[in-house]
């Protein structure tokens, strides 16, 4: 008993280690990323009450008299599109689609890379070469392209959108979890765990997944990043979320054609999508930088 | 190493095979009839019967698999829906531009990702140091379509320093193959960094050093040859990235590769030149890895195969 307090003890220790977030804070690249996200995250959650007007509404007075959109001014801050909606009020509940599939999509290719990664590691033998020869496979097909083919075969909407990038992402948690898992299995405490009697479930929920937590956290907070990548690419490509949903990708796809006489319209939503890639990006830097273990050589 | 070579190019050609069956299942997934689709949308049902017959879409699913594998194996990738034109002969007419675009996003991103690795790692934790790091954060999270349409507003409608668009001179090739080029450079200038700055502290760079060798040539003699070494072989492993890039980024500019005939092709639902580019793409992922793996220990000795 007081062996499993033990590593217990010792997974809380390594996966939660004390002022993460302090430290976060403290590097200049990951504070900037966090304050990002906080501000893309509030804006999400306060679309329906900070929006100067509606993102589908197409006003009388929100084109040029010759019918182009409106260059940014006192009312329309970032200017209007090319049906006359306001853009900032768009960017922003765009804000919440981008979000909503960084999470969802990134969440589903977490939790399908990790139990694909687990499985194989801990059980090896035919599970393993089976379930990563099949993660290799998938590591060779182009992921914008499978991702496009996927679209194709179920209609896009949010949520499918979502469980596309999800299927088209899980393969590289897949390849890492796998990875330590190997070399947790072969760990004393958990060779002790498994002599002692312990089922495969208990081992693998009390002892190797604690572990596994800050490598799962690191790749996460990358993948959110490649996620917006890829939906705002899809988006822009004409098969990810539809209009008139917006999406950061397809205010770039349906504005383009006005991309010299109205720049903004293709920018300011580029700069969002770069924003919050970069966000994501320079946060998971530095979450592997303090979390993770391979770095710091606790593995030895 | 032959027995090594013989066991990676047979891993190799099972992937390849395995590709082949998730290809085929997600073409047999599509709700897009084919036989419907080539026989248009005034056909009768006994037309589109025939066709069905005729393409053997009533076999059993293995039956059609092993179909569809043979004519793969024999170079058919099937005919376009609508262009009525063979897969195959689609692609071969549009692989060199992509080619050549793929050829200048190399040297693209060699050139400056090398650069800016070494000069970070000469200033370590200098403020260019930091500078760069930013530069090659950004560019790694910036969307491939953004720089593109971004390097054409300044330097085509804006500078007019180069053509909005097309193919046939270099002035053409520039633009598309440095949005290509743009994310690789930033990883390489990050692998760069801190190859260089492992080099940096071995021991016969010391040696080097009180040898009284120039810092020039202590640099372009040791150092950077070294460095380069691990960073060379993972551009069979940028293949698989520009893979996706080239959609884009041909799309952007109009140019005439296979990723435009893939775009053309989303557009239409032309669902056999999709799987098509997509199947080749997939092999060209393949033969990188495998390059990348092979190459490695010619280049670098020190990387033993085991």
């Amino acid at each position: 008993m007081s062996r499993e307090a033990l590593s217990v003890q010792e997974a809380a220790s390594e996966s939660r280690s004390p002022g993460v977030f302090r430290q976060l804070l403290e590097r200049p690249g990951s504070a900037f990323g966090l304050v990002l996200i906080a501000a893309i995250v509030i804006c999400a959650l306060t679309a329906s009450y900070i929006t100067p007007y509606d993102p589908n509404d197409q006003p009388f007075d929100g084109l040029t008299i010759e019918g182009a959109p409106i260059a940014p001014n006192a009312e329309h801050w970032m200017g209007t599109d090319l049906l006359g909606r306001d853009l900032l009020s768009r960017l922003i509940v765009g804000a919440q689609t981008s979000l909503i599939i960084g999470v969802v999509a990134n969440g589903l290719s977490a939790i399908l890379g990790t139990l694909v990664g687990v499985t194989a590691g801990y059980f090896g033998g035919l599970s393993a070469v089976v379930l990563m020869r099949f993660t290799d496979l998938m590591m060779a097909f182009p992921a914008l392209l499978l991702a496009i083919v996927l679209a194709a075969i179920f209609e896009p909407s949010l949520w499918i959108v979502a469980m596309v990038i999800a299927m088209v992402n899980w393969v590289q948690m897949a390849r890492v979890v796998y990875t330590e898992t190997r070399s947790l299995t072969e760990r004393d405490f958990i060779q002790a765990q498994i002599s002692m009697g312990s089922g495969p479930l208990r081992v693998l929920f009390r002892h190797v997944l604690p572990h596994l937590l800050s490598s799962i956290v690191v790749f996460s907070t990358l993948g959110i990043s490649t996620t917006v990548l890829l939906e705002a690419t899809l988006s822009y490509l004409g098969v990810g979320v539809q209009p008139p949903t917006p999406s950061w990708g397809n205010i770039i796809f349906e504005n383009q054609t006005y991309f010299s006489s109205a720049p903004w319209l293709v920018f300011i939503p580029g700069v969002a999508i770069l924003l919050m890639a970069l966000a994501f990006n320079l946060v998971g830097d530095a979450l592997r930088d303090i979390l993770d273990p391979t770095l710091k050589g606790r593995h030895g | 190493m032959s027995i090594h070579l013989l066991r990676r190019i047979l891993e190799s050609l099972l992937i390849l095979l395995g590709i082949s069956i998730v290809t085929f299942l997600l073409l047999y997934l599509l709700p897009a009839d084919p036989a419907r689709q080539i026989a248009g949308r005034s056909a009768t049902v006994q037309t589109v019967e025939n066709i069905r017959e005729q393409l053997g879409l009533n076999l059993p699913l293995y039956q059609q698999y092993w179909h569809y594998l043979s004519n793969l194996l024999q170079g058919d990738l099937g005919r376009s829906y609508l262009q009525k034109t063979e897969v195959s002969e689609l692609i071969a007419a549009r692989l060199p531009a992509t080619l050549l675009l793929m050829a200048g996003a190399i040297v693209c991103e060699l050139v400056i990702g090398l650069a800016l690795g070494v000069i970070s790692a000469l200033w370590r934790n200098s403020r260019t140091d930091r500078v760069l790091t930013v530069v090659s954060f950004t560019s790694v999270s910036a969307p491939q379509f953004v720089i593109g349409i971004l390097l054409l507003y300044v330097f085509a409608v804006k500078l007019h320093w180069a053509p909005i668009g097309g193919y046939g001179t270099f002035a053409h090739l520039v633009l598309p193959a440095l949005t290509l080029g743009i994310l690789g450079a930033g990883w390489y200038a990050r692998m760069m960094r801190s190859s260089m700055i492992d080099v940096l502290e071995k021991d016969y760079v010391r040696t080097a050093r009180s040898k009284g060798l120039s810092r020039s040539r202590i640099l372009f003699r040791h150092v950077i040859p070294n460095a380069i070494l691990p960073i060379i072989a993972m551009i069979g492993i940028d293949i698989g990235m520009f893979m996706s890039g080239i959609v884009v980024v041909e799309s952007v500019f109009s140019w005439p590769g296979i990723g435009q005939l893939a775009w053309q092709a989303i557009q239409r639902v032309d669902i056999p030149i999709i799987m098509g580019v997509t199947l080749v793409s997939a092999c060209a992922i393949v033969i990188g890895n495998l390059l990348a793996d092979l190459v490695a220990p010619l280049v670098d000795p020190r990387i033993r195969v085991r």
